[in-house]
């Protein structure tokens, strides 16, 4: 039935678009991409804040930080939260949680790769890094590269704490951001916490994700790679790290 | 958004396509003397129409986003074939496999056997406009197989054994009292019950709705979904939404089965630069929506196994077929056209009898569906012709061109009932001056006696408005009394 489903739909395309659909391969030459790349400053200071600034718009609690201070940081915001445990990716820095765990306050949840969602679900938060971060939509890409982990690590848990490195991870708009990753990856684009419009078209409260986001920015490195590089930008096919954090 | 393209079913519905319905006259005729629907309607879409405004506002380049979508969406239709075979072999070589469905019934018989094979007798769905076209939560019903709506208007209708009235909210046409009615009433029959107490402030009602539906997400082996873009030269595919349950079932089930009509292919990675500018702007007049998911074939240890991807024709290839109905086929549900429409505002979106309601709907249901139904024949005439929703449209569909262009469809096949009325009586009047005279003269003297309806098959026009006054005179006798001198 699939084959004959499939040839069918072809042999109704063909008739349908006729003698204008020879399929060989018109270059789309004829869009025209007269739209901007960027609609605002390129600088870094001002991408940062306008990063920050959309992100708040939007209800995620953003923080400043420095690379020395992102241990303190992330201890205190688990703290705040009232967190026992938090879910981390295998490849999340170990500095990162160091001062939070240290006085077995927090305990950290390891993912090897087999925690169920079931498992998450009885977690109180989960921390991890970024591919990059979209400063004019105020979005954090998420694609499963380093210090990211997998897909359901950051939805099940409650709370998501995400790091991302000023100026190194952040880029202008789409345009910018899209030939830096890699279509073969797994991706989640994060813009605020989770969101309903469903009750008279208004946007509230979150449902099902994580309803408390954290983005903690961390300034300070000028570009530079984290002590493991774990943030570092996936290795995109059609391009390479934005403004390298390497 | 909450979504993707559109969901299934609700138990009051068959075969998704709501036939039987009364024509879109007759059913607005019911829906607008709803106050309380009015209200809501009218509540919702003026808040989204001067958000949006404002989001689109923010990009200098609009403009000519607008117009990249519309030629990357032109020039895909008229390469469907090599583009569709393209996303084929780019799925495959991800480890996913590839159906074709040229009709609903091919597409939820390829569906229910998917399910059927994995064991289950459940699947969570994303809120998709294709499966609820195809009425595919009926079609799983009858062969044993329950299917979850999780996101939370398509709960909320699926809980009130309702019919979604609009793209993006299909509950719009519930405020929040009569939600927390439903949740209060109706979770315990589908799971987890409300909490005690539950008030109708939206955080509450969010949250009854986590906790309803956490259970299931968590259980859940497959699931079914929609998706607003397919990328043929990646493979690629992306569900835009807000309320995390799109992720959960994305991610979490074993094997995830996506609806998707063949119109919603782009030919590159990069085209996805302007729809995602576009489709979050136009529709919940947002920088961007909380969650987009992209993800191509399967990944190892990474969400689901296994990935089957059905295309699904139902009618699209007729749209195509009509070199300027196909325009309709460049539309990417982002609901823009019923915030701005004063029809929709007025009528609701369960006057036009199909998933697809409003100004998108009154050209693609008769395209898809064909106009030989009543309720289908009357659609391209459910509009003003004001052109608001062409200006708002983020792919530049020309809605007013497509509906006078059915229009003439419909006239070619002996015409709509009401218009061809309309024409006979209007026509037998102007022939006949006196009749005319006559009868401005007698209406002229009765307008004390006016009734706010129309007897007889003028009703229809007064079903949903009121009858204007009429003024003391016929024009005809005061130009008779008052044109200037010179003239005669």
């Amino acid at each position: 039935m699939t084959s004959t489903g499939r040839e069918r739909v072809l042999a109704r395309i063909r008739a349908a678009i006729g003698e204008a659909g020879s399929p060989g391969e018109e270059a789309p030459d004829g869009i025209p991409r007269t739209y901007l790349s960027a609609h605002r400053s390129e600088d870094p200071a001002a991408l940062l804040d306008l990063l920050h600034e959309n992100l708040v718009d939007y209800r995620a609690v953003v923080h400043r930080t420095t690379e020395h201070e992102l241990p303190a940081t992330v201890a205190r915001l688990l703290a705040e939260h009232g967190s026992r445990t938090v879910a981390v990716p295998a490849d999340l820095p170990p500095g990162w949680l160091a001062l939070a765990v240290a006085g077995a306050a927090v305990q950290a949840v390891v993912d090897d790769g087999a925690l169920t969602a079931a498992q998450l679900d009885s977690v109180d938060s989960v921390l991890t890094g970024c591919a990059l971060a979209v400063a004019e939509t105020g979005t954090i890409v998420l694609d499963a590269g380093a210090a990211q982990g997998r897909r359901l690590l950051t939805l099940v848990p409650d709370h998501h704490i995400c790091v991302i490195r000023a100026p190194g991870q952040i880029v202008a708009s789409l345009p910018r951001a899209l030939p830096l990753l890699d279509p073969v990856r797994p991706q989640t684009w994060i813009s605020g916490p989770s969101a309903t419009s469903d009750i008279e078209l208004d946007r509230v409260e979150g449902v099902h994700g994580p309803r408390t986001l954290e983005v903690v920015l961390v300034t300070g490195s000028r570009g530079r790679p984290g002590p493991s590089g774990a943030t570092r930008l996936s290795p995109g096919r059609r391009g390479r790290g934005p403004h390298g954090p390497e | 958004m909450s979504g993707t393209s559109g969901t299934s079913g609700t138990s009051g519905t068959s075969g998704g396509a709501f036939l039987g319905m009364p024509s879109f006259p007759e059913a607005a005729a019911v829906s607008t003397q709803d106050r309380q629907l009015r209200a809501n309607l009218s509540h919702a879409t003026r808040t989204i129409r001067e958000k949006r405004a404002r989001a689109v506002a923010e990009l200098a380049d609009w403009a000519e986003l607008r117009a990249a979508g519309k030629a990357i969406k032109d020039h895909t239709l008229r390469h469907l074939d090599h583009y569709l075979l393209q996303l084929e072999a780019a799925v495959t070589t991800a480890g996913g496999t590839v159906h074709w469905a040229a009709d609903a019934a091919e597409a939820n018989r390829i569906v229910a056997d998917l399910v059927l094979a994995t064991g289950e007798r459940e699947v969570v769905k994303v809120k998709s406009m294709a499966t609820q076209e195809i009425g595919l939560n009926e079609a799983l019903a009858a062969e044993g197989i329950t299917a979850y709506e999780t996101d939370l208007a398509e709960l909320i209708v699926q809980l009130g054994d309702d019919r979604p009235s609009h793209i993006l909210v299909p509950a719009i046409h519930r405020n929040r009292r009569e939600i927390r009615e439903i949740f209060a009433e109706r979770m315990a029959d589908w799971g987890r019950p409300a909490p005690e107490g539950l008030t109708d402030s939206p955080a509450q009602l969010a949250e009854a709705a986590r906790l309803h539906l956490r259970e299931k997400f968590l259980r859940a082996k497959v699931a079914v979904s929609g998706a607003n873009f397919m990328v043929a030269e990646t493979g690629t595919l992306v569900v835009v939404e807000s309320e995390g349950n799109g992720r959960m079932c994305l991610t979490l089930p074993q094997t995830l089965i996506s609806v998707v009509g063949i119109e919603k292919v782009v030919p590159s990675w990069r085209d996805l630069e302007v729809f995602l500018q576009t489709l979050p702007r136009s529709s919940t007049a947002e920088r961007m929506n909380p969650y987009t998911s992209l993800w191509t074939g399967t990944s190892d240890g990474d969400g689901p196994s296994a990935f089957h991807l059905v295309l699904l024709d139902n009618g699209r290839t007729t749209a195509l077929a009509d070199q300027v109905g196909r325009q309709a086929l460049r539309c990417i549900r982002c609901s823009a056209c019923l915030n701005v429409c004063p029809v929709y505002e007025r009528a609701g979106g369960h006057a036009y009898g199909s998933v697809y309601p409003g100004p998108i709907g009154a050209i693609l249901t008769p395209q898809l569906r064909g106009t030989a139904s009543e309720i289908d024949a009357s659609l391209p005439y459910a509009s003003s012709l004001c052109g608001a929703c062409y200006e708002v449209c983020p792919v530049a569909i020309d809605i007013p061109e497509v509906l006078v262009h059915l229009r003439e469809r419909v006239a070619g096949q002996g015409g709509h009932r009401l218009e061809r009325a309309a024409v006979k009586a209007a026509g037998f009047v102007l022939d006949h001056p006196g009749v005319l005279a006559a009868g401005e003269r007698a209406a002229a003297k009765a307008r004390r006696l006016l009734p706010r309806r129309l007897p007889g098959p003028g009703g229809a026009w007064t079903d949903s408005r009121d009858l204007p006054d009429l003024p003391t005179e016929p024009f005809r006798d005061w130009w008779q009394k008052n044109r200037p001198q010179q003239d005669s």
